[in-house]
């Protein structure tokens, strides 16, 4: 038995994110083939899949980094019309600042690693508009605060900082204009597993606090079932199956996932 | 009346997909539970009781048949509702206890307990102090309360857990032998707190390596040993 995204529904909240049939190809590569998601209001929905299965451009697709040749992707909030992939460059660079955050695995990307933690983070809100200088101070210091970063090395540039610290400085990026959905692409591989659950830990806190809703993409099977209420498994670009994150691991359906599941240590 | 749970024709079946083939858990099983009633699942090791169990809470997909349960919201089929109505169902009206404890690094024990309280809106302190005096009732010693679980032993870890898994009523209970590992004094106090909440009328499912701990709260009992193969009669073990 498989259970549609069009099961019938008692509970009447709307999905925050709808992303339908999204595809993407790279030449001759085919990276995402008709990959559809929901995730509802302050649900954590976790991604998994080996390397190459796409989980990262899906991620990158929900950020508006990458337009699919096809698809759709809706975020159900006030001011937030029609389909976002046919926003224009503007029109994704205010979206993205002001409600989606996003820590991905290699801060470099993330983060301007020779400019100031905190002035990293007052950037977001710059991009948004906020332009006193009092403003952006109390308010950079409040998300890294939220993070768990010590205030004390607020103004220490990311390349100063460990690989746990450079994190939280990209999540309080993502958390500083309290945005809708936050992504998380790999934020703790490469952390070794007490600093992973610190970061994990902080994640959990401000899911509960704030319900942010989060999209979480790992290779990591256990940081997958911890964080997530949900799980959808990929594969060369499709996704072989979806469910509560329970289930999808004790009671795996599709041959990869099985595999996968029993694979792990 | 109707019934809290309505279990029609439910059957499941495990594909092995390495072995190239399917393993019947358990089929064509029917049965009703009412609110305040306590449902005991008998049968042999392997005869499907913490496999029906774990269906009727959707760790598991039913592979035919219908679970009707009574929500607050209205009627809904377990097997087929949408992910987002059981996690919802999950947090306010089903609750599933069984003998492991899910501890999540660097959470004390007492931020794991009130988690489903806070999960339901009530204040941090509030929750808090409800949480402490479960950890009491069911003798988890006051220095463990703000100790991380995972260094705990069995017998503590699952103190913590019944505290977490019956810390708010629900309407329905799914319990999988959660009296193995426990102590005389626990064992007491989880079954005073399951007398309490059968008083209340929540409605309860159980699986039970010794069904004498609960004894008193039986009211009926399934035995899910398939027709034909003999019933275990021994009372000491694998019920």
């Amino acid at each position: 038995m498989t259970l549609s995204l069009d099961a019938p529904r008692l509970v009447t909240t709307q999905p925050l994110l709808t992303a339908r049939d999204v595809s993407k190809s790279y030449g001759a590569v085919q990276a995402l083939r008709n990959v559809s998601a929901t995730a509802y209001p302050g649900e954590v929905l976790g991604i998994v899949g080996e390397s190459g299965s796409g989980k990262s451009t899906f991620l990158r697709c929900l950020n508006l980094e990458e337009t699919p040749d096809t698809g759709s992707y809706t975020l159900d909030l006030p001011d937030v019309q029609g389909n976002l992939f046919d926003l224009d460059r503007f029109g994704r660079r205010m979206l993205c600042a002001k409600r989606i955050g996003i820590v991905y695995q290699n801060p470099h990307l993330g983060l301007l690693m020779t400019h100031s933690s905190s002035g990293n983070v007052a950037e977001r809100l710059l991009i948004a508009g906020e332009r006193s200088f009092a403003t952006l101070r109390a308010k950079a210091r409040g998300a890294l605060e939220a993070s768990e970063f010590p205030l004390e090395r607020m103004d220490a540039p990311p390349i100063e900082l460990s690989g746990g610290m450079q994190q939280r400085v990209q999540l309080a990026k993502a958390i500083a204009l309290e945005p809708a959905l936050l992504l998380l692409d790999e934020p703790t591989t490469g952390l070794d597993v007490s600093v992973q659950a610190l970061v994990l830990d902080t994640l959990k806190r401000l899911q509960a606090e704030r319900r942010i809703t989060m999209v979480i993409v790992s290779h990591d099977l256990g940081v997958i079932r911890t964080m997530s209420d949900r799980v959808m498994v990929m594969r060369r670009g499709e996704v072989v199956e979806a469910g509560l994150a329970d289930q999808v691991f004790q009671d795996p359906q599709h041959a990869y996932t099985q595999q996968l599941v029993h694979a792990k240590l | 009346m109707t019934h809290v749970l309505d279990v029609r024709a439910l059957s499941k079946s495990f594909t092995m997909h390495h072995l190239g083939r399917r393993m019947q858990a358990f089929s064509d099983i029917s049965f009703t539970l009412d609110a305040g009633e306590f449902l005991l699942l008998r049968g042999q090791n392997g005869a499907g009781k913490s496999t029906l169990l774990r269906t009727l809470y959707r760790s598991y997909l039913a592979g035919a048949g219908q679970i009707l349960f009574q929500s607050r919201h209205g009627q809904i089929d377990l097997a087929r509702a949408a992910d987002v109505d059981i996690t919802h169902l999950r947090r306010s009206e089903i609750g599933f206890v069984t003998q492991f404890l899910i501890a999540r690094p660097r959470v004390s024990a007492e931020a794991l307990v009130a988690e489903p309280l806070r999960l339901a809106g009530k204040a941090s302190d509030e929750a808090l102090d409800e949480a402490r005096h479960w950890l009491s009732a069911f003798g988890v010693k006051r220095d463990l309360w703000p100790a991380y679980p995972t260094t705990f032993s069995g017998g503590e870890q699952q103190k913590v857990n019944l505290a977490r898994a019956l810390i708010l009523p629900q309407c329905l209970l799914l319990l999988d032998e959660p009296t193995a590992s426990l102590d005389v004094s626990a064992r007491a106090a989880l079954v005073r707190r399951l007398a309490d909440l059968k008083a209340s009328g929540t409605a309860m499912i159980g699986v039970f390596h010794h069904p004498g701990d609960v004894a008193s709260l039986i009211d009926r009992e399934i035995d899910l040993t398939p027709k034909g193969e003999p019933q275990e009669e021994r009372e000491d073990v694998a019920f």
